[in-house]
């Protein structure tokens, strides 16, 4: 059995890429929030398709100086806290259709 | 606004990054507002694939602020492809519409496709005065359903009352009405010129009495009155460097034709996308580039104004009334209502005897595809002094 998780951005949000950061804008209540440069290749990267830790792995392990075990653990705090305002969508599957969804697929 | 916007904001400012765009799809509409300042025949409005592109263009130039109107946006028979292709682009999208063609279905689609907020016009409670307005009989019915649809769906609604003599005294009902809608509400109280030149609409501003009455409203007010209305202090040598507004800065505007201007309020034509990249002209317009020079040491008038810091002068309508480094005559007046003491610019009229409304205007115009000038033009307003 797998425990990949995989992480797509929602498409009820606007978000756009300033300087090193992204702004990223909840269309359920407008809230908007800020990612830095390290959370930002997160997000660039969550296509549904590749897996968290494939991306810890390949985007962020190779860029910046941390362990593998402490960088996935970060990244999974980063993206359930983006679920939970409704940004990503993260899902134990590869998810294929476009996610406006609040939280967690199964 | 937040500090986060305020943030992110500067570091756009710092960046050069046209944070915010405001681009009208036609100036076509099903209204015939007595204040409106646009030709509503269509001169030639940029296609659909024109304006898929811009909106690829302003992504990739990092504009994330979108605000999409008219004209009335829903006279655009492509809209919703256009929304629907603005949505791709992961735009904040604020829409201005007058409601009127925003059935069940519209409604749905909007929805369905995130938009942030939709602003809409409301002149009055009483239908016959809003109605009078709009010169659409119904209006007022079918803009309050409209807004019943969007707020069903969860969509923030923002209802913009602008203040004239014909709604003087009906912007408590308005806000009522705002309320019981559960939508937002903002007033705004300057009429401006139409974009022929034609100034007579001036005279649809409400008098000072009444402007003073307004400014003295505490329920209308977020800050406490005696501060607002508060004599002011005058700039000092710290205030010099501080920019006019967002226009040019972090803000832009684009006609249906293509034109960019710093801001929908600020007619200097900056380039036309349909010659030049969007972040060409953003970048390299001289024209932009001499609006951003432009700091309040650079105004003459202002800059020794006592209302220099807190006066909410509009840069696009002193560069209507001749000069963009000069006073607006109309900003000058909401000063003097505010805490009844008469700007530089006032007081200079005054010594001259000048009429109310009796200053240079400079004409809306886009840039002429063969000229190639992007020089406005000024022209005399003798035919259109109130």
């Amino acid at each position: 059995m797998s425990n990949k998780r995989y992480v797509a951005r929602s498409t009820a949000i606007a978000a756009r890429v300033l300087g090193d950061e992204t702004m990223v804008m909840s269309a359920v209540n407008s809230t908007l929030f800020t990612l830095d440069e390290v959370a930002t290749v997160i997000w660039e990267s969550a296509d549904g398709a590749t897996p968290l830790e494939d991306i810890v792995t390949n985007k962020i392990c190779t860029q910046y100086d941390i362990a593998p075990e402490i960088a996935l653990k970060d990244a999974e705090g980063l993206v359930e806290g983006l679920a939970e305002h409704g940004l990503v969508v993260l899902s134990d599957k590869p998810i294929t259709q476009p996610t406006t969804s609040h939280g967690v697929n199964k | 606004m937040s500090d986060l916007f305020l943030e992110m904001t500067a570091k756009a400012l710092k960046l050069n990054v046209p944070i915010s765009a405001h681009l009208d799809l036609t100036y076509r509409c099903n209204e015939r507002c007595v204040h409106c300042y646009l030709d509503h025949h269509d001169h030639g409005e940029m296609t659909t694939a024109e304006i898929k592109d811009l909106l690829d263009q302003m992504a990739e130039a990092g504009v994330f602020y979108l605000t999409i109107s008219g004209g009335e946006i829903m006279m655009r028979r492509d809209f919703f492809e256009i929304l629907e292709h603005a949505r791709l682009r992961t735009f904040c999208i604020k829409l201005k519409t007058n409601g009127i063609l925003i059935r069940k279905q519209e409604a749905d689609r909007i929805k369905a496709l995130g938009v942030e907020s939709v602003q809409v016009s409301i002149y009055s409670h009483i239908p016959e005065v809003h109605d009078a307005i709009t010169k659409l009989p119904g209006s007022l019915v079918q803009s309050i359903e409209a807004m019943r649809r969007l707020r069903a769906h969860g969509i923030q609604i923002t209802i913009a009352n602008v203040l004239m003599v014909q709604n003087v005294n009906d912007f408590e009902g308005v806000r009522a009405l705002a309320a019981e809608l559960g939508a937002k509400f903002t007033m705004d109280p300057t009429i401006t010129p139409m974009m022929d030149g034609d100034r007579a609409v001036l005279d649809l501003n409400v008098d000072e009495a009444k402007l003073r009455e307004v400014f003295r409203n505490q329920s209308l007010i977020l800050e406490p009155i005696e501060e607002v209305c508060a004599p002011p202090l005058g700039p000092g040598e710290e205030d010099m460097d501080q920019l006019p507004c967002s226009a040019g800065h972090t803000a832009c505007y684009v006609s249906p034709y293509g034109d960019v201007y710093p801001c929908v309020q600020f007619p200097l034509p900056s380039g036309n996308v349909r010659q030049m990249k969007f972040i060409d002209i953003w970048r390299d317009s001289p024209q932009l580039n001499e609006v951003r020079g432009i700091t309040l040491r650079d105004m003459p008038s202002c800059s020794k104004c006592t209302h220099g810091v807190t006066c909410t002068r509009c840069p696009g309508l002193a560069y209507m009334e001749g000069n963009m480094r000069g006073p607006s005559y109309q900003d000058c007046e909401k000063s003097f209502a505010r805490t009844g003491i008469p700007s530089e610019n006032l007081k200079a009229r005054k010594a001259s005897s000048l009429p109310r409304h009796s200053v240079q205007l400079v004409q809306i115009q886009g840039l002429q595809p063969a000229a190639g000038s992007m020089t406005a033009q000024a022209m005399e307003s003798s035919q259109l002094s109130a």
